[in-house]
């Protein structure tokens, strides 16, 4: 359904503008030598408001060959053909309707006065209709921009929202209750220990919240901040906890959204490492090939413990902040390959300025 | 008094992490009627330390390798006094269900972890209630069981409920057929039935319930009795108000 048929006011509005087309043609067929000003005028105005409903039908093939996305060859065929076609058509109403209106006396030998006059209505037809193929592709390209313009805006409140979400669910209380009690267990056994954890608790927290308030950060600061975790589980965990890092230098600089892989890993030791006895291995890697980064989490599991139910959660979240900020070009996919868990994320190396 | 009064109260530490344990032990160690008999790392561990050493107190982590809290739990029995220690306040009121003696949070203070001791020693005083249906209280309804734990002496076994044949009752026992063995584990199988997905397990015969991923076939035994054949071969029973269900989720399968 063509925009402008819901709308009566803006449909009013564009055939207000063809009074005057209409009268410029009724001006130029009654020339020197032409026709009378009532013949002309009783000739050109139906055809005028019919021609203005047919040159509506531009917003099919206007929309079927988007200007940007076409060749110049294939505009011009398409809406020469039609504006022809159209024009020829409309022509040939013009001439019929003169041949009826010759049963009248009074508008005798009109067919033949209208004769020399053909050519200029044929070719103010093509006009008519390349005008308003014109008018269409502003139509769209305004209709496009407002599009544009809500999706942007849209993206945005969600990715706040994401973002949000996520920080709230970030520190999971569980874990803080964990710390604590390792701290508790280490005043009395350890001091010294048990200051080292208090500090890389709080140096945790507070980049959490430092980086969680940003639209993007490096991998390096999300790397940090993951070294931070893993330093703090790693007290929890002990000798259970081993971890393995393989990043491409050049990937550092890389743009991506703020606390991404941190759930990841708290997810790898929650359902992976903390149901082995004997503990794993937590292997982060990235790696970046023609504009893509590659960051994968990989870690051991027991396949005999019952599926997590929660996983899910954190992956969703996940997949939906890169889908608002990445559209198609980001995916996140899960396998298993064994023993071990595979999370891996792909997303556009996009970086600050120069990429290293 | 009683002369079980002098003798000490053994206990046994149950958790993961070296730090937490350490917690218990320092908190422990200022009693000198309390020995600590074992400290365990998992479920398994566990469970085995529990079974030779039958100890009277267990300080007990829900999130462990293995098998959690709750199974471990399943398995010992509710003979002993149990003490829950996790960071999770959510299993809570499925502790308390299932009459642990006290849930404590970590991290905890030395005075509340007194308040548990004290109850502790109450309970081993006075009366045990009896063993309960563990697991059925231990879970909450919505969510059908995803794995079943039988401990035979002091060995786990833990049968995913996929590899799950049938379930035949035996008296007090329920026997789990899986993989071409069977795993006698005390439960009645209506507790049984209860516990499993519905959708996945019917109860054919007073006596069984079967896995209808597993059945390939039902064949007519005598003129009023069906009986089903499994993907093993195993011919099972079919009693009239069993086939009467298993029609039912026929049909309702035929439908889909």
């Amino acid at each position: 359904m063509h925009p402008l048929l819901t709308r009566p006011r803006q449909l009013g509005l564009y055939l207000l503008a063809w009074i005057p087309l209409a009268g410029i043609l009724v001006f130029l067929l009654t020339g020197p030598a032409g026709l009378k000003w009532g013949e002309a005028t009783a000739l050109i105005v139906g055809p005028c408001l019919a021609y203005a409903f047919v040159c509506l039908a531009a917003w099919y093939p206007c929309r079927a060959t988007p200007l940007e996305k076409s060749g110049f060859v294939k505009l011009l065929l398409t809406h020469l053909t039609a504006a022809v076609l159209l024009s020829t058509l409309w022509v040939h109403m013009i001439q019929e309707l003169a041949i009826g209106f010759m049963r009248w006396p009074s508008f005798a030998g009109l067919e033949q006065r209208l004769e020399r006059f053909i050519p200029l209505l044929w070719v103010t037809g093509i006009l008519l209709y390349v005008l308003s193929v014109t008018f269409h592709y502003v139509l769209l390209a305004e209709q496009a921009s407002r599009e544009a313009q809500a999706r942007a805006l849209q993206a945005r409140v969600l990715a706040r929202d994401a973002e949000l979400k996520a920080l709230r669910a970030q520190v999971n209380p569980h874990f803080l209750f964990n710390c604590l009690h390792s701290v508790s267990a280490l005043t009395s056994s350890d001091a010294g220990k048990a200051r080292e954890m208090c500090i890389l608790l709080a140096d945790f927290l507070r980049t959490t919240l430092r980086l969680g308030g940003k639209e993007t950060i490096t991998l390096e600061e999300e790397l940090a901040l993951v070294r931070g975790y893993l330093a703090i589980e790693k007290v929890r965990f002990g000798a259970r906890l081993h971890m393995e890092e393989d990043v491409e230098k050049k990937t550092m600089a890389v743009l991506i959204p703020p606390l991404l892989l941190q759930p990841l890993v708290e997810n790898a030791i929650r359902h992976g490492i903390a149901n082995l006895p004997e503990g794993g291995v937590i292997r982060l890697s990235a790696l970046e090939k023609a504009n893509v980064v590659t960051i994968l989490v990989e870690n051991s599991f027991d396949p005999e413990s019952p599926a997590p139910l929660k996983t899910g959660l954190g992956l969703d979240n996940i997949r939906q902040r890169l889908d608002t900020r990445y559209g198609h070009d980001a995916s996140v996919s899960v396998g298993t390959e064994g023993n071990r868990f595979r999370v891996s994320l792909r997303l556009p190396a996009q970086s600050n300025g120069a990429l290293a | 008094m009683r002369g079980a009064m002098d003798k000490k109260i053994r206990a046994v530490i149950v958790d993961d992490e070296e730090l937490a344990r350490q917690m218990l032990r320092e908190f422990l160690s200022g009693h000198q009627e309390i020995e600590i008999a074992a400290e365990c790392a998992n479920g398994f561990e566990a469970v085995k330390a529990v079974t030779e050493l039958k100890p009277d107190l267990v300080f007990l982590d829900i999130q462990m390798p293995k098998l959690d809290g709750f199974e471990v739990l399943e398995l010992i029995g509710t003979d002993r006094a149990v003490v829950f220690v996790t960071a999770y306040d959510e299993y809570a009121i499925r502790a308390f269900d299932i009459h642990a003696v006290d849930y404590l949070l970590k991290p905890f203070s030395a005075e509340r972890f007194e308040t548990a001791l004290h109850r502790a020693r109450q309970r081993l005083g006075g009366k045990l209630p009896a063993p309960t249906e563990l697991s059925s209280s231990a879970r909450p309804p919505s969510q059908p069981l995803e794995r079943i734990v039988v401990r035979d002496g002091s060995r786990v076994f833990i049968i995913p409920v996929a590899k799950l044949d049938y379930a035949e009752a035996q008296d007090d026992y329920v026997a789990l057929a899986s993989e071409g063995k069977k795993h006698l584990k005390q439960q009645t199988i209506s507790s049984l039935e209860g516990m499993l997905d519905p959708s996945r397990f019917l109860r054919i015969h007073r006596s069984y319930i079967v896995n209808l991923e597993k059945v390939t076939k039902v064949e007519p035994y005598s003129k009023d009795n069906h009986m089903v054949v499994l993907s093993n071969g195993t011919q099972l029973p079919v009693s009239r108000s069993g086939y009467a269900r298993l029609r039912e989720f026929l049909d309702q399968t035929r439908a889909k």
